[in-house]
């Protein structure tokens, strides 16, 4: 589904990422791991273009997205992203940080789409009678779309059992609800893939448990996910494929069995002699 | 105290008998007509300067945008209100041919020029809000305008409430130089009682406490707008 070739990012004259290949399939879980400063979060910000990649491509569901070119709104929409501080829209209810995007967004294709049958309709006038296109089926409104995605927001909610937090403001919940909130909200846009960036690190210690349940359940239900992270259990457990970035590049790529009972790279039996204690 | 209570008598006499309010509530009128209006064209002149100048600037165009920006800031706010309202009302408008009357020719001006002074406290507040909420918008594929406008600035506005209350307590208080375009302002108003009376004292001191009690006014109006944007600040 994600096709990285030979993806590079400097920051003026430092090399972050110096030249990344990795390919992520559909329902793969990928963990990243890595020393701070590594270039792991700016690899997982590329993938959806919240940095600008200065070379290589990332084929994303068959369109390159690091071509500047390419219109990122669209094909963010199927790229879910949760961030390491949470990013809640503070001025916005719970209920209203889920709904926002899919709402506005659904509303636009409505617009656009009756905007398109409008000039069909008159450029069909000047058609042959065989010749005439058919419009773009509307059939919604945006009191329907509205309707319907608070129900689907008020359902993930649910899930989460946030449901009774539906209308107060991000500032009264604390981290792990917060975060909880903020994967739903990403969920709320059906994506393809959902990015994490260290979901859990801004966390108080005893609520990275109940982010992490939930990413667990995701990770149950099929769905694609990339995950920055330092909980090495958790990349035990749940990851199809674990990678090690180090000074911009991945030095190795295994299923995590392998990965970390018998890793191949000097550097990351170092890294991991540190870190698995 | 003889000599005060017949100055008060004066004003009176010409205040209610030789219609005198009439002039006052115009005067009143258009004061706040300028400012208000002004303070209107000024916030969205200043959010949109703001906005373009917090664009990320890898392209061509946002490049042209923010170098007319900051030309125009740089014009408003590099002279005096009354030279702008003089130069627009005395050079611009025979110029391009348009006949405008002082008060519009005021409501644009003091638009224009608060406009500069509000794109730099916008951009202030613009700022104040945490790079993350910008992130989160465009990560769920919201475009860049799309999230300044639901996200950020409504965020900005919040932040920036008590300068922009400065700023439009400062216009309030400026308008009584709209005299020179020849738009009848407070100012106007008494000054004609005062000379039709030959007597200043209480026309100007009446004038001083109907500036400070709008201005008190404003300042109450912002703290309840103030509390009411705060809520979402609150913990329950």
């Amino acid at each position: 589904m994600i096709d990285v070739i030979n993806l590079k990012k400097k920051f003026g004259d430092t090399e972050v990422l110096k030249g990344i290949d990795v390919t992520i399939n559909k329902g793969d879980i990928v963990v990243v791991i890595g020393p701070s400063g590594s270039g792991k979060s700016t690899f997982l910000r590329c993938l959806n273009c919240m940095e600008d990649p200065t070379g290589g491509q990332i084929i994303f569901n068959g369109v390159d997205i690091a071509d500047m070119r390419v219109d990122i709104n669209v094909h963010r929409r199927h790229m879910g992203m949760v961030f390491q501080h949470f990013n809640l829209f503070n001025n916005k209810t719970v209920l209203q940080n889920i709904m926002l995007a899919p709402v506005y967004l659904r509303c636009q294709d409505l617009r656009k789409a009756k905007k398109k049958n409008f000039f069909l309709k008159i450029s069909n006038v000047f058609r042959k009678k065989d010749a005439r296109k058919e419009p773009v089926p509307i059939n919604t409104t945006p009191a329907k779309i509205k309707e319907e995605a608070k129900a689907e927001a008020l359902e993930l909610l649910r899930k989460i059992g946030l449901e009774d937090k539906a209308n107060v403001y991000p500032s009264t919940l604390s981290g792990g609800q917060k975060q909880r909130v903020a994967i739903v909200r990403s969920l709320a846009m059906k994506p393809d893939v959902i990015l994490f960036d260290e979901p859990t690190s801004a966390l108080d210690p005893e609520m990275v448990g109940e982010v992490l349940d939930l990413m667990k359940a995701l990770a149950k239900e099929g769905m694609t996910m990339i995950i920055v992270t330092h909980e090495m259990g958790f990349a035990k457990e749940v990851a199809t494929n674990v990678l090690f970035i180090d000074d911009g590049q991945i030095l190795e790529s295994a299923p995590p069995a392998e990965f970390f009972a018998n890793p191949k790279n000097p550097r990351l039996k170092e890294f991991l002699s540190k870190v698995l204690v | 105290m003889g000599n005060f209570n017949l100055k008060v008598d004066k004003f009176i006499n010409i205040f209610i008998e030789q219609n005198g309010y009439v002039k006052v509530v115009e005067g009143l009128k258009n004061t706040l007509l300028i400012a208000v209006i002004g303070l209107i064209i000024g916030i969205v002149i200043g959010t949109l300067i703001a906005t373009v100048r917090v664009i990320p600037k890898y392209k061509v165009l946002p490049r042209i945008l923010n170098g007319f920006c900051s030309f125009y800031v740089g014009l408003f706010r590099g002279t005096p209100m009354v030279v702008q309202l003089l130069v627009f009302y005395y050079v611009m408008l025979p110029i391009i041919g348009v006949k405008m009357t002082g008060v519009n020719v005021s409501i644009l001006v003091f638009g224009l020029n608060s406009g500069a002074y509000i794109s730099e406290i916008m951009r202030s507040g613009i700022l104040s809000v945490d790079h993350g909420q910008m992130e989160a918008g465009r990560a769920v594929g919201l475009s860049f305008g799309t999230t300044m406008m639901k996200i950020v600035i409504p965020q900005a506005v919040k932040n920036i409430l008590p300068t922009l209350g400065n700023e439009f307590i400062a216009l309030i208080k400026e308008t009584s130089v709209v005299s020179f375009v020849g738009a009848a302002d407070l100012y106007v108003a008494f000054n004609y009682i005062g000379s039709n009376s030959y007597e200043f004292m209480v026309p100007y001191l009446v004038m001083a406490i109907i500036y400070i009690v709008i201005v008190l006014l404003i300042s109450g109006g912002i703290k309840i707008m103030e509390r009411s944007l705060r809520k979402s600040d609150r913990r329950h």
